[in-house]
């Protein structure tokens, strides 16, 4: 997909005033807030420690990104042993060309996909529609966008940013049916219509919520069913999956299981999670004669080891998203790649390059709502921090931030010189004071007009700090 | 990177592991110390996370069955096999469901017909509306089913037909998923999980329209739970 994220502020400023945008993001934020704390609340009550067990997740992660390669090869045995083919790519073109590749060798002209965000990463849809292979969101959410031919806008809720209305309109002019006006009406239709691609597809295409090293399985969490169905109708499953995935074995995927859909929808459960290990055998009945797995780089590795290793813990559950003030006012799609949020602000940068995505390093208010709220405890405050301090140092900074750097170094030359610094403060203080007009806020900033945009700047009283000490010191001798 | 070429897919997997070993540690050493924690880690007993619950059957079919039901399943009890097919005729002429379907294989000896239910067994299809399938263990953590897919349990039952419903005996309940994967090492073919093991919590849903709960988004509409309490 291609990388918007320069576009960064632009996007974001058009969206801060979209008022059906923020209607909506504020009914998802209260159901997935509300539903986190009322899940989390829940489970501490029935005896379980939800923050032991963040530790705990974390642990789990932790242990694996220090032993990668170990964990990768041992999931590769385990997988081929029964009967898995495992293929390695190390960016999105080599991804779409293998699953190109894939579709060729079983003649295939219909691939059905599960939600999968690496997929997004690699524009994969496009690639096969290149060689004449349909392929086909069975998500209903990625359904919908990919009808309206746009991006994710969350990574759970990739249609967030769209009403029934606009659903409507675009279920009618797609499947050529009355129009519908009732959510559930509309969700039968989009299940029927879903429905004949799921029986006559040749190709199931998934992401994986979690590879198991110890059974060589990949694990899927969806509450539709449709991950269960485009591994099972399918002659032929590719899942393509991060290298950062692999957990060691099936008791910490049941750990693991405890904080994702809690985190993610506040649900105890998700509806289905489905673990894949292998092919159908002879005497099965249903299921897919082939299975790929496609462990993919695209920026991880480069990760590993160094000071942002811990966001290879992510486990893509979108609860930093949702309560984070800044992607609920201006909604996924201004960060302008496939990640929103600060888990998105932090891998934009990281997977395409800082120069990329500038603007999303400050696109945060280091409030730590994310932190606190990460099932594996990610520092993306502080991973944050670092990508601005890398901006710093590498130069890589936006205009803003050179005006910043050369204000404070005008700022560090005024304060090694205590007249110098005494003089300026009172012409500022005094300046200041006439242009709030006897009020005690100031509107415009004619200096900088657009830090004054949507807030304003308090007006001092007239007088420096140090006039004032100057003051009662004199008048307590 | 090709799959058809052995020399290209070689290559793009040994630079990933290589650029991770010279992160990680490339000498053999340190590969033999990362070997070593990985495989004392695949054989560490984890503690566990759950909460503190109940593992005597009264406890967990409680704890199973208000589970199942918050994710919107609907459950009945009875109190042995004998009583099962009934037990579903009823259900289904309630509901106005009709009385054929598809059957998991490894339970098409019951007496079906004789409730007057028309069940064949086999996988389902497209156009199936009533599925009846066993269960290999019952998570009362979450009022979680777990099947696993054998020719005698084939992934579709559940999955296809408009109606689920899932006969689940009390010797199968078990308190946690960890305990659950512990009985399969015990008793699934070769102590290894089989083609696809599925945790199932209630129907199928979506919220992806406003965030306006669906039941039935592509599997079932509704699932029904037998529990036996004497099998």
């Amino acid at each position: 997909m291609e990388v918007r994220s320069i576009e960064f502020k632009q996007r974001a400023s058009e969206r801060a005033i979209d008022g059906s945008l923020q209607g909506k993001l504020k009914t998802a934020k209260g159901l997935f807030v509300g539903g986190r704390a009322r899940a989390v609340a829940r489970f501490d009550a029935e005896g379980g420690d939800f923050e032991a067990l963040r530790d705990v997740g974390r642990g789990i992660r932790d242990e694996v990104l220090d032993n990668l390669d170990v964990w990768l090869e041992t999931f590769e045995r385990n997988a081929t042993a029964r009967g898995a083919t495992v293929l390695w790519a190390r960016d999105g073109a080599e991804i779409s060309r293998l699953v190109v590749e894939i579709a060729q060798r079983h003649g295939v002209k219909k691939a059905i996909k599960s939600k999968s965000m690496l997929s997004e990463e690699a524009g994969l849809n496009e690639a096969l529609e290149a060689v004449g292979v349909a392929s086909i969101e069975t998500d209903l959410g990625e359904y919908i966008i990919q009808l309206a031919k746009e991006p994710p806008s969350h990574i759970i809720a990739p249609a967030i940013h769209k009403n029934k209305e606009e659903v409507a309109d675009l279920f009618e002019q797609h499947h050529h049916k009355p129009r519908k006006t009732e959510i559930a009406e509309m969700t039968r239709e989009a299940r029927e219509v879903l429905r004949s691609h799921f029986v006559s597809a040749d190709m199931g295409i998934t992401g994986g919520n979690f590879l198991v090293a110890e059974t060589g399985s990949v694990a899927l969490v969806t509450n539709e069913g449709n991950g269960r169905m485009v591994t099972t109708m399918p002659k032929v499953h590719v899942a393509v999956v991060g290298v950062e995935k692999v957990i060691p074995t099936l008791n910490d995927l049941a750990a693991l299981l405890r904080l994702l859909p809690r985190s993610a929808t506040g649900q105890t459960i998700s509806n289905y999670v489905s673990l894949l290990t292998g092919v159908k055998s002879e005497a099965d009945r249903d299921g897919a004669e082939h299975l790929y797995y496609i462990l993919v780089d695209n920026g991880r590795v480069g990760l590993v080891g160094s000071e942002f290793q811990e966001m290879l813990r992510c486990i893509r559950c979108g609860a930093c998203m949702n309560h984070c003030p800044v992607y609920q006012t201006i909604g996924g799609h201004a960060y302008g790649w496939v990640y929103p949020g600060p888990m998105g602000s932090v891998l934009t940068p990281l997977y395409t390059g800082l120069d990329k995505a500038p603007d999303l390093p400050h696109a945060a208010t280091l409030c730590n709502q994310c932190g606190v709220v990460c099932p594996v405890k990610i520092p993306l405050p502080e991973l944050l921090r670092k990508l601005r301090e890398k901006q710093v140092q590498t130069g890589v900074g936006t205009a803003t931030a050179k005006a910043e750097r050369r204000a404070l170094k005008l700022w560090g030359f005024a304060a090694r010189n205590p007249r110098l610094y005494a003089f300026g403060a009172r012409i500022a203080t005094r300046y200041l004071k006439w242009l709030a007009g006897g009020k005690d806020r100031i509107q415009v900033l004619t200096m900088v007009p657009e830090w004054t945009k949507g807030r304003d700047f308090p007006a001092p009283e007239g007088k420096t700090f140090r006039e004032l000490y100057a003051q009662r010191a004199a008048r307590r001798r | 990177m090709s799959l058809t070429d052995p020399t290209a897919r070689a290559a793009a997997r040994d630079s990933i592991l290589s650029r991770l070993r010279d992160t990680l540690g490339a000498d053999s050493a340190a590969v033999a110390r990362r070997r070593e924690a990985v495989d004392a880690r695949l054989g560490k007993v984890v503690a566990p996370t759950a909460p503190p619950l109940a593992d005597d059957t009264a406890g967990m079919l409680a704890r199973f069955r208000s589970e199942a039901e918050q994710m919107a399943s609907t459950v009945v009890e009875v109190d042995g096999w004998g009583e099962v097919p009934a037990a579903v005729a009823a259900y289904l002429a309630e509901k106005g469901l009709g009385t054929r379907g598809v059957i998991a294989p490894e339970l098409a000896a019951l007496p079906w017909s004789t409730a007057g239910l028309a069940v064949e067994p086999r996988e389902a299809r497209d156009a199936d509306l009533l599925g009846i399938t066993g269960c290999f263990c019952a998570i009362a953590e979450t009022g979680t089913l777990m099947l696993l897919s054998a020719p005698g349990s084939p992934a579709t039952v559940s999955l296809l037909p408009e109606t689920h419903v899932a006969l689940v005996p009390a010797s199968r309940l078990v308190p946690t998923m960890e305990a659950a994967f512990a009985r399969m090492g015990e008793q699934a073919p070769g102590g290894q999980p089989p083609r696809a093991v599925n945790f199932i919590s209630g129907p199928s849903r979506t919220g992806d329209i406003e965030q306006t709960l669906v039941l039935g988004a592509h599997g079932p509409y509704r699932v029904h739970l037998v529990l036996i309490r004497g099998a």
